[in-house]
């Protein structure tokens, strides 16, 4: 069953398109997360599925029921803020049995409740506290225990943990996916942290531009991005996009980057269209695909390839070394083993793992194999 | 430049202010001192001068019977009815004001940025211009000389101030917080009350004694809309001094102005620094 239907979604401010047509069905369980720059319409989206705003055209299902003309009170939702939002004058108790209050769900009742989320979030020891009195991750607690004491049919997170440190960023990201295993109900949660939708989402929309570019499952969106900006988008350092050139002959096709002595050729995916073959094409490999010359990948079942290339400039960031090299004139950046450094200016060797090539029209930027 | 560290230039930063304060404070000096001194002294010698008899007298005089346009029952009614129009209308004023400024700066409307303009338009029209409208309306509604015809038009312009203010200070609040109260289920009136009200101390503290002090101490609404025993105090005031007895009472005179002002001055020294507070104080931190 799906929990959120959207269709044909349209916001408009004045003169500008911020939703161009969003179209988005999301399973009932499922951990949406939607990520984009910002300036994308993500919030605006989330905003409009709480019923904060209101959609210029189009409709929102919850629940199997069309939430267009019903107020966010009546939606069966709940949201958690970026700036935690929890009311200043009110306890933590208080924060959370307000909206009960409103509801005139009797007392014994609320306390019932309380007791259920601050057990399960550990906020206990905090109910007689005021928001003033808390840590940052204590008040993103208790903002969530204030969304779960609904138990509604859909959570709605609008970068929760944007203002946590570091630290504590981990340690929510965390905290939220285990949550949402112990408790199933559905989630769309907004970020531009491509690292939390990676590590937290079932589901990933990549928006930009008021557009859904992709809508898939982690894996699918990071190893096959349906167009450039995704492949740019995702991933940290992001997938190197390269002009090439498509050779060789059909069921056996080969990319070509550069030209003259530079030029590198990798075995192209076989799947793609014969037609390419001869027309300019643009390569996504991920950095993790570039590594030492002693690298396996996979099960060492397909024949690895080694290339040679100059080097301008190592980064070692402790886990893992970056190098940037020049791979057929264009620019490129690799992932090698922490312990390998190369010298500024000179030629490596690295392996290439052709498995996870990704080539897009340099048109219409989308992937075409 | 000057260095406020060194000795020298803090003694001409004192000598400056001191000076400065004496001059401001005169004038309420002659007046504390002429209002125990006796009418014959004050005529014999001049305005200043130091009291040679203690006329403690002068003020039982002017709060319970000295003559004011035939009436002889001191000020003691005129600060009543004082008392009668500007505490009704500071608490309307600055809560219609609250409500006012919070509607318009956290329910964000069609036209709310052009009647926010308007409303506060009203802080700069001067008063002189409004007389004849007001009479107007006080006529059509049946409050000509009244308290209560005070009390609707120092509630009415007041809300221009009070809605400023509160809106100002309003307008701190995230828009977050009243998102997180609309999907808890919360109305308007609900989230004024539970979460806009409990924030709002600072400020009303501000708006109150704002109110308290303008429309205690308006006179020419006061001296023309309202005439014998409807008169507030500093329009009574006027007519005390205007009240040509044998000898110029400058004694009892002063002793009414004093007592008359002791309102304001004293939310001024219970209130000032919540004042100086509130006003600089944010409303979420």
């Amino acid at each position: 069953m799906s929990a959120l239907i959207i269709r044909d979604l349209h916001k408009r401010f004045g003169n500008t398109e911020v939703l161009k047509g969003i179209n988005l069905d999301i399973d009932s369980g499922d951990f949406t997360v939607l990520v984009g720059p910002s300036g994308c319409g993500k919030s605006t989206l989330l905003n409009i599925i709480a019923g904060l705003e209101t959609a210029t055209a189009g409709t929102i299902e919850i629940g199997g029921r069309v939430v267009n003309a019903i107020p966010p009170k009546d939606r069966d939702i709940a949201m958690v803020f970026q700036t935690y939002a929890l009311y200043p004058s009110m306890t933590v108790r208080q924060n959370i049995t307000f909206g009960m209050e409103c509801r005139n769900i009797p007392k014994p009742q609320q306390d019932e409740a309380v007791a259920r989320v601050a057990r399960l979030l550990q906020i206990e020891p905090l109910l007689a506290r005021k928001p003033a009195q808390l840590s940052g991750g204590q008040r993103q607690r208790v903002a969530m225990g204030r969304a779960l004491v609904r138990d509604p049919k859909l959570f709605l997170f609008d970068e929760p943990l944007s203002n946590l440190d570091a630290k504590l960023r981990v340690e929510m990201r965390m905290e939220i996916k285990q949550l949402h295993a112990r408790i199933g109900t559905s989630i769309v949660y907004v970020t531009h942290d491509q690292i939390e939708a990676m590590t937290m989402a079932t589901r990933i929309a990549v928006m930009h531009q008021g557009e859904v570019q992709q809508f898939a499952d982690p894996d699918t969106v990071y190893n096959r991005p349906a167009n450039l900006f995704v492949a740019r988008f995702m991933g940290a350092p992001p997938m190197n996009t390269i002009q090439a050139r498509l050779e060789g002959e059909p069921g056996r096709p080969i990319v070509v980057v550069g030209q003259g002595d530079t030029t590198v050729k990798l075995p192209a995916p076989a799947s793609i269209d014969a037609k390419w073959l001869g027309k300019p094409v643009v390569l996504g490999i991920r950095p993790e695909c570039i590594a030492e010359p002693t690298r396996q990948f996979g099960d060492g079942s397909t024949p690895g390839l080694t290339i040679t290339a100059p080097v301008e400039m190592t980064e070692p960031t402790g886990a893992e070394t970056i190098v940037v090299m020049r791979l057929g004139g264009e620019k490129v950046l690799g992932r090698v083993a922490p312990d390998i450094r190369h010298t500024n200016g000179t030629t490596g060797t690295f392996a290439v793992d052709t498995r996870k090539l990704c080539l897009f029209d340099p048109q219409t930027e989308r992937l075409i194999a | 430049m000057f260095n406020s560290g060194s000795p020298f230039s803090r003694a001409i930063l004192y000598a400056v202010a001191i000076l400065l304060a004496i001059g401001y404070l005169i004038p309420l000096v002659v007046v504390l001192l002429n209002s125990v001194r006796t009418a014959e002294e004050i005529a014999q010698t001049s305005m200043i001068g130091w009291p040679r008899d203690w006329a403690f007298h002068n003020y039982v005089a002017a709060w319970a019977d000295y003559c004011i346009a035939q009436t002889c029952s001191g000020i003691r009614p005129y600060m009543l009815n004082s008392a009668l129009v500007t505490l009704p209308a500071t608490l309307l004023s600055t809560l219609l004001g609250a409500v006012a400024g919070y509607a318009i700066s956290l329910w964000r409307f069609k036209g709310d940025t052009w009647i926010f303009a308007l409303v506060t338009l009203g802080v700069f029209l001067p008063e002189q211009m409004r007389l004849i409208p007001w009479t107007i309306v006080l006529r059509d509604v049946g409050l000509t000389n009244t308290l209560a015809g005070l009390v609707m038009i120092h509630t009415i312009q007041g809300m221009s101030f009070t809605t400023l203010f509160c809106r100002n200070y309003y307008v701190a609040i995230p828009q977050d917080l009243m998102k997180a109260a609309k999907i808890d289920g919360a109305g308007f009136f609900r989230i004024f009350h539970r979460i806009v009200l409990p924030l709002s101390p600072p400020i009303l503290i501000v708006t109150v004694i704002w109110q308290f002090t303008h429309i205690w101490n308006e006179f020419l609404y006061g001296v023309t809309f309202t005439t014998g025993t409807q008169q507030p105090v500093t329009a009574a005031l006027i007519a005390l001094s205007a009240s040509v007895a044998d000898v110029p009472q400058h004694g009892v005179q002063s002793a009414a102005v004093v007592v008359a002002a002791l309102p304001t001055l004293l939310v001024y020294l219970f209130g000032g620094r919540y004042f100086v507070r509130g006003l600089t104080a944010g409303a979420v931190k």
